[in-house]
């Protein structure tokens, strides 16, 4: 694993930078403090209520896991729980300014007896997923003992991971598939990701996502001098064997299965992607990352022939040309796509043949049927009639105009019109956050995301364990692609394909899960960076080695 | 609120959003460059480390090198420190400030000499970790004392060799002298 010009540097022992990292969460506190007061300043030109329910209730939450950190990895990097802290804390300001729009006209919604759109921008339930993320960071520290004291009761640590490879590999698709399991799976806006625990809708998937990481560095340690050295030579690719091969087409086939099955063209590209980094990590060979991207080209192609994954050639359409489709398009067999948004004949043709459909079905007395007959988008129904497939980029375009909107410098917290965006509390908060912060803000979001993957990376250059490397790695190559993925996806640089923006987006499973990262980036960070055992004595051939 | 308070809240704020993230980077900037409390700490350990091997029993092993000693005689170095380590270069022309490995499994791989010992072994706590069965676990080590960097075996099995000569005792490394442990082939560089 050494490659040429490789620098090593000597490590300064005894490197704690607790105050640095209290500093900095004070900083991350302000800003999230400062965020609320804006938004009420701008909205109704006082300080508002939440500022002291939310802000003050996350001050709190930060305080415990940051004497959390103290107590259990004081030699911890400094810089990620406050730049977590300060993710989570913009994006429940955003989504607590949300909240008072949308939820202002849900009453009005409500007053007029209209439809309520159940799925709306939630502060509260997203402080509350907040302290359950920071309480399982707690825990999760607390029971990663230091790696040095191995007498310690429910020693759990990142490494013992690594003695149950296997077991965590069929647990990660055990949980990729629960969501087709019927009676347990729900299907909520077009994608088959959730399951219903208990009253609460939890997405196994950002679970399978650690899980996955877990496995592929378990089997990559030991897998890796294998898959870099063996394989015949062909100009400047080297083929390995079929057997090192044969996983890498497995989990493949596995992540197209995730695409058929769940229809969540962006998780499938998130699994693939990293064990593709991770190949890479394990044996620095090129051709691996090279065989990875030509799977994945043909995977893409194969789909776009096959006429049941429509909705894929679809998103790649609606990616490189959005308008036909706004407020809903058809695309035909032939390619071609007929708008069919509320302006249009067949529209209102559509509508008014419904209508009527509906009065002779209440006239039967068919009051359910007729009731459901209202129900169905005009739009889809001439559509389906027509052979064709149904799809709306008015998400997509709205988030485009929001960022539009707000240009360089942004209209500011609480003065723009984010809520205009369907779904801008999750997977368009980027494209929200965009709109009142400005290209200004959003550079500054995603350097707190890279700076986030550069602490990961340097504690995965840090560790000494080949495992813990290829953990730590994979860990945080995860959340840069994941980061990649939607925030290209609302932008339009690449389809846009649904996943949760890390920290920011209103979601318990995505909340619990990056908190669980976080801590298992914590307790990797306190272990590389704590100083080596030091030798009491250093004579003779028999060492003691204090372990403390 | 008028618009003016409003747009400077708003531009308040973004330059919030801009200090945090060069706050955080800040934190970081030791990683790259070495912050003053990094560089203090190193000097510290350095200087505990010469007093260490100062005050080992008068073995062979531990009598104080005998190179010409840079600067102007001065006391023992018990209790206070004397002065910086040698550290990355900043007496100008001074001392080395790389070790570079030019052969063996490692080659091309560049330590900085911040004044912080530097372990070689198969040990997986070593500083440059070789792994090369000709090599012991804690093989050797190059550590700062008094503006020089010196080499010491820690009782290897094959020895090490500084130049061409066996290093018994340690030894002041002058930069460019190939010091062998094993198939490894390191030098210190300016």
């Amino acid at each position: 694993m050494h490659a040429l010009g490789e620098q090593i540097r000597a490590q300064i022992p005894y490197q704690r930078r607790n105050a640095a990292s209290l500093a900095l969460l004070g900083f991350a506190m302000v800003l999230t403090l400062a965020a609320f007061a804006e938004v009420g300043l701008a909205r109704d030109g006082s300080i508002p209520a939440g500022l002291f329910v939310y802000g003050g209730g996350l001050v709190i939450l930060a305080l415990v896991a940051y004497a959390a950190q103290l107590r259990f990895a004081p030699f911890a990097d400094p810089l990620l729980l406050p730049l977590a802290v300060a993710l989570n804390g913009l994006g429940l300001a955003m989504i607590y300014r949300l909240d008072l729009d949308t939820s202002a006209d849900r009453k009005a919604a409500e007053l007029a007896g209209k439809k309520v759109i159940r799925d709306a921008a939630d502060a509260s339930g997203q402080l509350i997923w907040t302290f359950v993320g920071i309480a399982l960071f707690v825990a999760a520290i607390a029971i990663m003992r230091d790696t040095s004291n191995p007498d310690a009761k429910l020693s759990f640590t990142p490494k013992t991971a690594q003695r149950y490879t296997y077991i965590i590999g069929l647990g990660a698709i055990v949980m990729l598939l629960l969501p087709i399991v019927p009676g347990i799976g729900a299907e909520i806006n077009g994608a088959r990701v959730w399951i219903n625990v208990g009253g609460f809708s939890v997405q196994p998937g950002e679970f399978a996502k650690l899980m996955l990481v877990a496995f592929f560095a378990g089997y990559l340690v030991n897998k890796r001098q294998a898959m870099s050295l063996i394989g015949k030579k062909i100009g400047p690719l080297s083929l390995p064997r079929a057997r090192d091969l044969g996983p890498v087409m497995v989990i493949w086939v596995l992540c197209l299965g995730v695409l058929f099955i769940q229809k969540d063209l962006g998780t499938a590209l998130l699994y693939f992607g990293l064990f593709v980094s991770m190949l890479y990590i394990a044996t620095q060979r090129v051709s691996w990352v090279m065989i990875g991207v030509g799977l994945l080209a043909v995977a893409v192609f194969v789909i776009t022939l096959l006429p049941f994954m429509a909705h894929v050639n679809q998103r790649i359409d609606i990616w490189q040309n959005p308008r036909p489709y706004f407020d809903g398009g058809c695309l035909m067999k032939n390619g071609k796509v007929v708008p069919v948004n509320p302006n249009t004949d067949i529209f209102k043709q559509a509508k008014v043949t419904l209508e009527a459909k509906a009065q002779q079905q209440d006239a039967a007395g068919q009051k359910a049927t007729a009731l459901q007959t209202r129900l169905v988008g005009p739009g889809w129904w001439a559509c389906t009639k027509m052979g064709g497939e149904y799809s709306d980029s008015a998400q997509l375009m709205k988030g485009m105009f929001a960022l539009g909107q707000g240009g360089v410098l942004g209209t500011g917290l609480g003065q723009g019109k984010p809520w205009q965006t369907p779904l801008s509390f999750s997977d368009f908060i980027f494209d929200s956050m965009g709109e009142e912060l400005g290209l200004t803000g959003l550079m500054t979001l995603l350097l707190m995301y890279a700076l986030i993957v550069q602490r990961g990376m340097k504690t995965a250059v840090a560790a000494r364990d080949p495992y813990l490397k290829l953990f730590a790695g994979g860990v945080s190559f995860a959340l840069a692609l994941q980061v990649f993925v939607i925030v290209g996806g609302v932008t339009k640089l690449i389809p846009l394909t649904g996943l949760t923006t890390p920290f920011l987006s209103q979601g318990g499973s995505s909340l619990m899960a990056n908190w669980i990262l976080i801590a298992i980036l914590v307790r990797m960070s306190h272990d590389a960076r704590k100083p080596a055992p030091q030798a009491i004595q250093d004579e003779g051939m028999t060492q003691i080695v204090s372990l403390r | 609120m008028s618009d003016f308070t409003l747009t400077l809240i708003k531009l308040a704020f973004l330059a919030v959003l801009w200090l945090f993230v060069i706050a955080a980077v800040g934190v970081i900037r030791a990683d790259l460059f070495g912050s003053k409390a990094a560089t203090k700490a190193a000097s510290r350990a350095a200087s505990r480390a010469s007093r260490a091997v100062q005050q080992r029993p008068p073995k062979a092993a531990a009598r104080p090198p005998q190179g010409p000693p840079p600067g102007p005689p001065q006391g023992p170095p018990q209790g206070i420190p004397q002065g910086p380590p040698p550290h990355g270069g900043q007496r100008g022309g001074g001392g080395p400030t790389r070790l570079v490995v030019v052969q063996g499994e490692r080659t091309g791989t560049i330590i900085d000499l911040t004044g912080v010992p530097i372990t070689i072994g198969r040990a997986n706590d070593a500083t440059l970790v070789v792994t090369d069965d000709y090599a012991s676990s804690r093989h050797a080590r190059i550590y700062a004392q008094d503006g020089q960097w010196i080499v010491e075996d820690l009782g290897s099995t094959n020895g090490t060799y500084l130049g061409r000569t066996k290093v018994t005792r340690p030894m002041p490394v002058p930069p460019g002298v190939p010091i062998r442990i094993g198939k490894t082939v390191i030098e210190l560089r300016k």
